[in-house]
């Protein structure tokens, strides 16, 4: 979104275009990076739920992919997941390596 | 309301708040407004406190919310709300709108607690048909973790900084619940986001009662906790296992306590991981520790207690 000037806000800075912020990308906050192993995930949708970035995705109550757009990498999911057999679906790795 | 509490069903919903808002990684805060919205299924109309909710969910031409939102001052979310309730109300009676619409006002501790607690106490008196959620995060994070009066007893701040003289807060936390729940409205809970079943069947019985209704809900703040940043959740659940952040709910006066842990653990499971309690540990603070241990104590006893003179007689 580029920025404007004052002038050009709308009346009282309103902002009528509900979840915009869809827009702003947070991905690059991240330093360490959720990877999602599917043969150990049990679809409890803990991660889903504890999400505090709407960073999992869902379709038809089962569990998808990362969205790493607005994934800022906390790691609540990979602290959360139950795992099958002992084994975590979702492990924290560092960025970059 | 169709949608059955399961995760399963609750995440074929669309969620009303987005991501891309700009909230730390790891804050409690999102995630007790993901869940209360995902709650109900009634169109919801939301104030905002000012707070770090609000400073980063709305930042210039950016919002986080699919839902009307409006923000006002720091002390005014719940005279706002009962603004526009009032409006709404008006605009039903003469037949403009017809739907059916319920008020949230979003508030933290500080907005709630200190700042926002009169226009708050006016709004629950006059009886505005609307349900106030304060998320507590336990200090004015946004401006940097000055102390608020729902700071816990032995809290490291920077209003209140741990030293050689004074060990943090000296105070104990203001119950703010018990305090609303004094005004007599007719429902009033306090919930956690590790018990997302919990607090979303409070919301959603909150949602369906008539008149002002109120929920504490703790958030925990990595930040301002001085714990790391995967353990909102965890340090949520531990708040409730300890005993220390109690899950009840007040309907009509009537006092239920709505989850007992089955081991009560002591409080410094609670406190130990958090680096804002750090001070409290060391050998010449024991007897703060058994302080706050003491407190909490008590609370849960009498909580107990109200309840079991609630609870009806065989």
């Amino acid at each position: 979104m580029k920025p404007r000037g004052w002038k050009e806000l709308k009346p009282g800075a309103v902002v009528t275009e509900p979840g915009s912020a869809e827009k702003f990308k947070t991905g690059s906050w991240r330093a360490f990076r959720p990877r999602w192993i599917e043969e150990n995930c049990i679809q409890c949708m803990f991660c889903w739920a504890y999400c505090p970035d709407m960073a999992v995705r869902a379709k038809d109550g089962k569990r998808g992919e990362f969205n790493y757009d607005y994934c800022k990498g906390c790691g609540i999911c990979a602290l959360e997941c139950p795992g099958k057999k002992g084994k975590k679906a979702i492990v924290m790795e560092e960025e970059g390596k | 309301m169709a949608t059955p509490l399961s995760l399963k069903e609750l995440s074929k919903k669309e969620v009303r708040i987005t991501g891309g808002h700009r909230m730390c990684s790891g804050c409690g805060a999102p995630i007790v407004v993901k869940m209360a919205l995902l709650a109900t299924d009634y169109p919801i109309v939301a104030s905002n406190a000012t707070g770090c909710l609000e400073v980063s969910t709305c930042i210039s031409e950016y919002t986080a919310w699919k839902i009307p939102w409006i923000h006002n001052a720091f002390e005014n979310a719940a005279a706002t709300l009962s603004g526009v309730e009032t409006m709404y109300r008006s605009l039903k009676k003469q037949g403009k709108i017809d739907k059916d619409i319920k008020f949230i006002a979003f508030g933290g501790d500080g907005g709630t607690y200190d700042i926002g607690f009169q226009s708050l106490s006016g709004a629950m008196e006059r009886g505005h048909d609307m349900l106030y959620i304060c998320y507590d995060n336990g200090a004015y994070m946004n401006t940097g973790i000055q102390r608020s009066s729902a700071t816990p007893f032995g809290a490291d701040t920077t209003t209140c900084p741990a030293g050689s003289v004074v060990p943090g807060k000296l105070q104990q936390r203001k119950d703010l619940t018990k305090i609303m729940a004094a005004h007599g409205i007719p429902y009033v809970a306090q919930a956690s986001p590790s018990h997302w079943s919990d607090l979303m069947k409070k919301v959603k019985k909150a949602l369906d009662i008539k008149g002002p209704k109120f929920m504490n809900i703790i958030a925990p703040c990595n930040r301002g906790w001085r714990s790391r940043t995967d353990d909102a959740i965890l340090l949520s659940r531990l708040a409730v296992e300890t005993c220390y952040w109690p899950l009840f709910e007040i309907e009509d006066g009537v006092t239920r306590v709505t989850v007992k842990p089955r081991e009560h653990k002591p409080l410094v499971d609670f406190l130990k991981p958090q680096g804002r309690f750090k001070h409290l540990f060391a050998p010449e603070n024991e007897h703060l520790l058994k302080q706050a241990q003491d407190y909490v104590d008590a609370y849960w006893e009498r909580l107990l207690k109200e309840e079991a003179f609630f609870a009806p007689k065989e």
